[in-house]
């Protein structure tokens, strides 16, 4: 039995190309770096580019949500800024000696309580805006920019300025430790994206989700909870930001109030690139990831080939328009994911 | 008292637009009552305020003598109302199956851990198109649909429950000959099932093969309403442009 929401559309060779065009680009892309830099194929390298990914990832699966419904959010990278924060003020038990290795051992909490402390607020600020998109009316792109500054401005004022730094061998072990040679951030990635393909393909949720991005006046006459639908997809980024922060804070031993700025528009791109319609309504978890590798292969493949940051940042973009491109003409051949 | 719904004095406006003005209307259970008017007439205001899309300025609606105040379309479809919205309502990006069960999806499962049942919305689905003899597949995405098909898919909705009142709103505007006489098939099982219908319609013989009252509307006042059989299509016309002042 199939676990998609939609159906089947008889073959049609350009439709499937189009449909795969993401996971075709990113084994051709794989393929290409593997013969220019045999560095690239080493397993050591593999698993360095699924660590670097696996934060932006759990935000870009958080975002998929939203997107689908036809939002948006880009106070990402700002709820990721407070809330690493406060992570890692709850580990150290305040800012007394905030930059003493190992203090959090003697006078800190428990790691558990910075990690439900960082999806708290994460929760929280996703609560305010997704209460301001299903009450107030505003759109979803407005509450969001207006969250990208206050968000920042928040963490900037409770940070005092400078960094946290320094946190107990417990609280880095998630950034940095491994489980049978692989990152803990990959498996908690993995563990999440899994998760998160099950409720949306599996769930009254997540037919909802697609149901409100498909046509929410038709969805709400129906009897779906549309509000609340739209409220919770940006309560679940703003959480999975918190832990992605956590993480992030966890791996460089620091959490500091300019952390994660401009990672919206990765994670915005990551998304879009893995086909997930900004119209809302048609997108996987499984084109996410896909776009997430391919964002984390093309940044590394052209590290090892000492291509220039500046030339990355050029190729992405042409990437981003030529997927949503390819989605167009798929969508005009009625072609679906 | 034997009426199943019961509307007295419905008006409505939007803004400065006055779409009904007074309208009483009464219906009996397996009562079928053909509601017709010119475009903006007000037909699709009145139906929406009794499935609970819109809430009416003045009046009161009745259903089995208990005034009603529906505050959405869900809470009028529990208390037995199923439509057929003239735009259908569907969800372009789901399949004929899931359009069909949204808002009630079957799930399986124990506790607060429950999946959707794919398998069993698809066989009912494929049932109740096999019923409206439709041929629309039950996994196929409603926005590769014809007209028929989608408006198979919305008619399908309303068989998912036991409803009282079934309001079709120009449910065979987009319909092939063959799969009108079928939709005129199901108004006469519904109203053999005790289920009262309203069927909006444009189509005066559709109204005179199935409908045993008319009840015409001209821009927002109900200038008829009265059997069929003391009337004629030519002037249920004249009514409706005007020629007839009132019957
Ligand atoms: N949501 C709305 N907001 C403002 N005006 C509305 C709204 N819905 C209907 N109207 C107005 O109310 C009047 C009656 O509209 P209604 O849709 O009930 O007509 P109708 O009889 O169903 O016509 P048709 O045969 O074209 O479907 C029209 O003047 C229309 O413009
Ligand atoms: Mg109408």
């Amino acid at each position: 039995m199939s676990h998609s929401h939609t159906g089947s559309a008889g073959f049609d060779p350009v439709a499937l190309a189009a449909r795969y065009a993401a996971p075709i680009f990113l084994i051709v892309l794989v393929a290409l770096f593997a013969l220019a830099e045999p560095r690239f194929m080493h397993p050591l390298n593999l698993m360095n580019i699924l660590r670097q990914v696996s934060i932006m990832g759990l935000i870009a699966i958080g975002m998929t949500f939203v997107i689908l419904t036809a939002g948006i959010d880009l106070s990402v990278g700002s709820i990721v800024a407070l809330t690493g924060l406060v992570a890692a003020y709850v580990a150290k038990g305040g800012l007394d000696d905030r930059f003493a290795i190992g203090a959090a051992e003697q006078a800190g909490n428990p790691v558990f309580l910075a990690i439900l402390a960082a999806l708290a607020v994460g929760a929280l600020c996703g609560s305010i805006q997704g209460a301001a998109v299903t009450r107030l009316k505003v759109p979803p792109f407005v509450v969001t920019l207006g969250g990208l500054t206050a968000f920042r401005g928040l963490a900037l004022i409770f940070s005092g300025g400078g960094p946290i730094s320094g946190f107990s061998p417990n609280y880095v072990w998630w950034g940095q430790g491994r489980i049978e040679g692989v990152p803990v951030p990959v498996i908690v990635f993995v563990v999440v994206a899994v998760i998160a393909h099950i409720v949306l393909k599996t769930t009254r949720f997540g037919l909802h989700v697609y149901a409100t991005g498909g046509n929410a006046a038709a969805a709400e006459l129906n009897g779906v909870p549309v509000r609340r639908t739209t409220f919770l997809v940006y309560v679940i980024v703003g959480v999975l930001s918190g832990l992605a922060s956590f993480l992030l804070s966890a791996r460089l031993n620091s959490a500091e109030a300019v952390a994660g700025l401009q990672l919206e528009l990765d994670v915005i791109a990551a998304v879009v690139i893995g086909g997930t319609s900004l119209f809302g309504g048609a997108g996987s978890i499984f084109g996410t990831v896909v776009g997430v590798l391919l964002i984390g292969v093309l940044r590394n493949g052209l590290v090892l080939m000492n291509v220039s940051s500046f030339v990355q940042q050029i190729l992405i973009g042409v990437i981003l328009v030529l997927a949503v491109a390819v989605d167009q003409r798929a969508a005009l051949r009625g072609a679906d994911r | 008292m034997t009426d199943v719904l019961q509307l007295t004095g419905i008006s409505k406006h939007f803004g400065a637009i006055e779409a009904l003005m007074g309208v009483d209307l009464a219906i009996a259970p397996g009562e079928v009552v053909g509601l017709m008017g010119d475009n903006g007439a007000g037909k699709s205001t009145l139906c929406r305020i009794i499935a609970g899309r819109f809430t009416p300025s003045t009046g009161t609606v009745r259903l089995d003598g208990k005034e009603m105040h529906f505050r959405r379309p869900s809470e009028a479809r529990e208390a037995g109302i199923e439509m057929v919205h003239q735009d259908l309502a569907l969800c372009d990006n789901l399949s004929a199956a899931l359009n069909v069960f949204l808002g009630r999806e079957l799930t399986m499962g124990v506790g607060p851990l429950r999946f959707l049942n794919k398998r069993a919305m698809q066989a009912k689905a494929a049932e109740l198109f096999a019923e409206l003899k439709s041929e629309t597949r039950p996994g196929d995405l409603v926005k590769q649909m014809s007209g028929g098909q989608r408006q198979a898919v919305a008619i399908a909705r309303t068989r998912l429950s036991e409803p009282r009142i079934v309001l079709l709103d120009e449910p065979t505007a987009a319909i092939s000959v063959r799969q009108v006489a079928e939709v005129l098939d199901l108004i006469r099982r519904l109203k053999d099932a005790g289920i009262a219908v309203i069927l909006i319609s444009h189509r005066t013989p559709d109204v005179f093969a199935v409908c045993e009252r008319v009840a015409v509307l001209r821009r927002g006042t109900k200038v008829a309403d009265k059997p069929i059989a003391e009337t004629s299509p030519e002037e249920v016309t004249g009514l409706i442009t005007g020629a007839v002042e009132s019957a």
